[in-house]
């Protein structure tokens, strides 16, 4: 099975046969290629990885050959709709744009699931990590990094009641990287002390041997705590517990990822206080990767706030340093994350970067001394004493007892309002069983004490081979669960929108096929609580289902409110009945070149009605940005704001092939309006018949122009090269038919 | 709920103010160290329902099969052998493939149980 760029992924295809599929390889990758320099397009970049071999460059790139180059961090991107089947498809379009860490969100509640969950269930927040959705999603991703020309790390969590025998089940299926870290299910999980850290260590040693990439969870208390940006020194303390533990479970460094997040976000001066602690992190932390995530403690529901914050928390990690980039959907304040804003967010990350690219090589942080120094010594100083204070005491756990964790105190100061959890309480409370002197466990990456001495002394250092080999050294003896609920399973939500997939049927989509979900953008000129609910009556009056305000802002108290409203349609468009314009046909330049040269063709130009752009209009003649000069068409440009009247005029006096006109305002439709006029005073003078008119713009519908009587209209992204492909067809065109006719 | 304490980081930080940052930073390891020691010997001498249920994973049981083996190894009071130790020892002594103890065992097999209960109650030379 191979994916073509121009056919859609077949979900089903993947769902066959998951029974028998292997996974290509286990562990985590890094970006190949980083610290050289690389030639792209007409740039040399000091900050890049391997290209791709295929993939979808920002919306700029068209200004550079399309050039689309690779970060050298690893690009995360979080996706977590509750359907794994269409979250498949969000993958592919994450692959293209550049991600190459793909974390999949568990299902509220999972956490306290005591076991593992098998079969397809629908999430809610995420899906129901099983075994059958981690291969089907490990599957299509070994697909997918094909189709890129890069390896893709799948990655999610071992958390819970239930950490170690997901991190088996994650071993087995080839997944890359995941969450783990004890404090997290003491602190935000209730889940009793004990257990976690005892489990903890076992799903670590397992995640060692499958040379999984590790995230910590200590970003938590930075969205946890009240005032977020004072919890630093416990940030602190928090990463090392978990990497201290790690290693002593016998993880590699280079495996141990912090969750590092900028403690806070503008309006507050977020560098001032992000920076020392980000520098502060990364020394004491050095032989460890970071994994920047973004703050999400002070996002709304605006998108534009959001990515502002993001790209802030970007040059963070410039100046510093992070292995993998994280990116939060900026819609993550309003919904569950969009198809479209996981693209934006993983696009923010890749054009910061680009745009920061060499940085480093031209700016340095002030480390010795001043305000940055101080704040780094101070960070490090009140994490020592965090430590102290823990041993003082008793320990962790009575460090928990009494409150010390996400106090929004910033360390040794305390507000008092920290998360409190008694050692023998939480869930799962009391499930901890001390291991008698003849314990054993006869499998591989097991933790701790482990007496196969009893049965065979030789295989004290291969307990598997006691059974020989467990499902780590032959993934024969894996039990595969299909499907365990019949109703609440894949192969019945893809029934439901099979039509969507076998017939010509087309519906919006944000989340799952067929939701059918649009967004529309407002401007109400009333206050905010009108508007609310004005928004609501227009959605209901477009037809839109579930109609719901996303997102609003005041542009002033009474002259206006902003409002992105969400709805459903209720229908389908059948895409094979539309009517889809060709694509315009295009001459090559030499072809162009040849007929100019064999029939010469002379122009006149100019910027009409009150209208001073002329960059597009200069773009489209001008020698050096490839316009129609190059050619060897003659152009008499008139400039900006030049009446019809006298552009005609001027037509006449100089005898001219063409008129081409060009329109960038648009308010009250004058952009057509002109073009009307241009046409009608053409045949006023006579030369209709004899002229070309020719009308541009960024707001130009091409057909649209052709209905005010001109001859062609060229809108945003037009190049010098399709007007004249244009002048030099249509004036054959003529020629053929033995004289002009009126388009 | 802790109590509330004003930042009193000028007063605690005096023992700390002739260390180099390297100091301070070897400081800050040790600690860590001293803080997480417990909790790894904790985690090598315990075990719990999961650790016991990935073992069996791993010996080749489902994910059904692993919870009711472990639940009846708690129900017998026997976690502390390990259920993956059971499996193996009933395997072993009757002669028998390792999925076909095991989803006895699961079954609730009494000749099965009666000889594994025997024999660790009556205690064997290790």
């Amino acid at each position: 099975m191979k994916l073509l760029p121009n056919k859609k992924l077949d979900v089903e295809a993947i769902l066959k046969d998951l029974e028998h599929y292997v996974p290509r390889r286990k562990g985590w990758h890094w970006r190949k290629g980083c610290g050289v320099k690389r030639e792209i397009g007409p740039f040399e970049y000091s900050d890049t990885s391997e290209s791709l071999t295929q993939s979808q460059p920002l919306p700029a790139a068209h200004y550079f050959n399309g050039i689309d180059p690779q970060t050298d961090s690893v690009i995360t991107t979080e996706i977590a709709s509750g359907r794994f089947e269409d979250d498949i498809r969000r993958m592919r379009m994450a692959a293209w744009h550049g991600a190459d860490h793909l974390m999949v969100i568990r299902t509220a509640g999972q956490s306290h699931f005591d076991g593992l969950i098998e079969g397809t269930p629908q999430g809610i927040g995420g899906i129901p990590i099983t075994r059958k959705q981690v291969r089907a999603q490990r599957k299509a991703l070994d697909l997918i990094e094909d189709e890129v020309g890069r390896p893709i790390n799948y990655h999610s969590y071992v958390s819970g009641v239930a950490g170690p025998e997901i991190a088996v089940m994650f071993a087995e299926e080839g997944v890359n990287g995941a969450h783990q870290d004890p404090q997290y299910n003491v602190l935000y999980r209730n889940i009793n002390m004990i257990r976690s850290f005892v489990d903890a260590a076992n799903a670590k040693k397992i995640m060692a041997w499958a040379d999984m990439a590790q995230i910590d969870g200590a970003h938590n208390a930075n969205a946890t705590a009240r005032e977020a940006w004072k919890v630093m020194p416990e940030l602190i303390v928090q990463h090392a517990i978990n990497a201290m533990f790690s290693v002593l479970c016998d993880m590699k460094n280079q495996n141990i990822c912090l969750s590092s997040v900028p403690p806070t976000a503008p309006p507050a001066p977020c560098l001032k206080l992000d920076l020392p602690y980000a520098v502060a992190l990364r020394e004491l932390f050095k032989p460890y990767k970071i994994r920047a995530q973004q703050n999400t403690k002070y996002m709304g529901s605006s998108t534009r706030e959001a990515t502002v914050t993001h790209t802030l928390n970007l040059l963070i990690s410039k100046l510093t340093r992070a292995e993998i980039q994280s990116t939060i959907t900026p819609d993550e304040g309003r919904n569950v994350p969009w198809h479209i804003y996981n693209m934006e967010g993983i696009d923010t990350a890749k054009q910061a970067m680009l745009g920061m690219d060499g940085l480093l090589e031209m700016v340095e942080i002030k480390r010795e001394q001043g305000y940055l120094a101080d704040k780094v010594r101070e960070l490090k100083e009140r994490a020592v004493l965090f430590m102290e204070e823990i041993l003082e005491v008793g320990g962790y756990f009575k460090a928990v007892e009494a409150g010390f964790f996400v106090d929004s105190g910033c360390y040794p100061e305390r507000h008092g309002d920290g998360i409190t959890r008694e050692v023998h309480g939480g869930i799962a409370a009391d499930s901890v069983y001390e291991r008698d002197e003849d314990y054993c466990a006869p499998v591989t990456a097991f933790f701790g004490y482990n007496n196969i001495g009893q049965y065979n002394e030789t295989a004290m250092h291969h307990p598997s081979d006691l059974i020989h080999g467990c499902t780590f050294e032959d993934r024969s003896k894996i039990i595969y669960i299909d499907e365990l609920d019949e109703v609440d399973n894949v192969s019945t939500r893809l029934e439901e929108t099979k039509e969507l997939r076998t017939t010509s049927k087309l519906m919006p989509e944000m989340e799952w096929a067929g939701d059918g979900v649009v967004q529309v953008t407002l401007m109400l000129p009333d206050d905010e609580r009108t508007a609310e609910c004005a928004a609501i009556e227009i959605g209901k009056k477009l037809g839109l289902l579930d109609a719901e305000v996303i997102h609003k802002e005041v542009m002033q108290s009474s002259e206006g409110t902003r409002i992105e409203l969400k709805g459903r349609v209720p229908f389908t468009i059948d895409s094979d009945k539309l009517v889809i314009p060709p694509k315009p046909d295009l001459l090559s330049d030499d072809e162009i070149t040849e007929a100019i040269k064999k029939n010469p063709m002379r122009i006149v130009a100019a910027t009409v009605g009150e209208d001073e752009h002329s960059v597009g209009l200069r773009e489209i003649i001008d020698i050096k940005h490839g316009g129609i000069e190059k050619y060897g068409i003659e152009c008499h440009y008139l400039g900006t704001s030049v009446p019809i009247e006298k552009l005609v005029d001027a037509a006449i006096e100089l005898d001219v092939d063409a008129i081409l006109a060009s329109t960038i305002i648009s308010h009250d439709d004058i952009h057509y309006k002109s073009m009307k006029r241009l046409h009608e005073y053409c045949i006023e003078k006579g030369i209709r018949d004899n002229i070309l008119l020719v009308c541009g713009g960024t707001q130009v519908t091409p057909e649209l122009a052709v209905q005010q009587g001109v001859d062609a209209g060229f809108g945003r992204g037009s190049k010098g090269r399709h007007v004249a492909s244009f002048l030099v067809m249509k004036r054959k065109d003529i020629e053929n038919e033995g004289g002009y006719t009126c388009s | 709920m802790s109590q509330a304490r004003t930042d009193d980081f000028e007063v605690r930080r005096k023992h700390l103010s002739s260390l180099s940052e390297v100091e301070l930073e070897q400081r800050f390891w040790s600690l860590t160290e001293k803080v997480v020691e417990p909790l790894i010997e904790l985690a090598k001498t315990h075990t719990t329902p999961s650790i016991e249920r990935s073992v069996l994973l791993r010996m080749g049981f489902s994910s059904l099969e692993a919870k009711t083996l472990v639940d009846k190894v708690i129900e017998k009071d026997l976690i502390g052998k390990g259920a993956g130790h059971i499996v193996y020892l009933a395997a072993l002594k009757h002669k028998m493939a390792l999925r076909e103890a095991g989803l006895k065992l699961a079954d609730g097999d009494p000749d099965l149980w009666q000889f594994i209960e025997s024999y660790f109650r009556e205690g064997r030379p290790i």
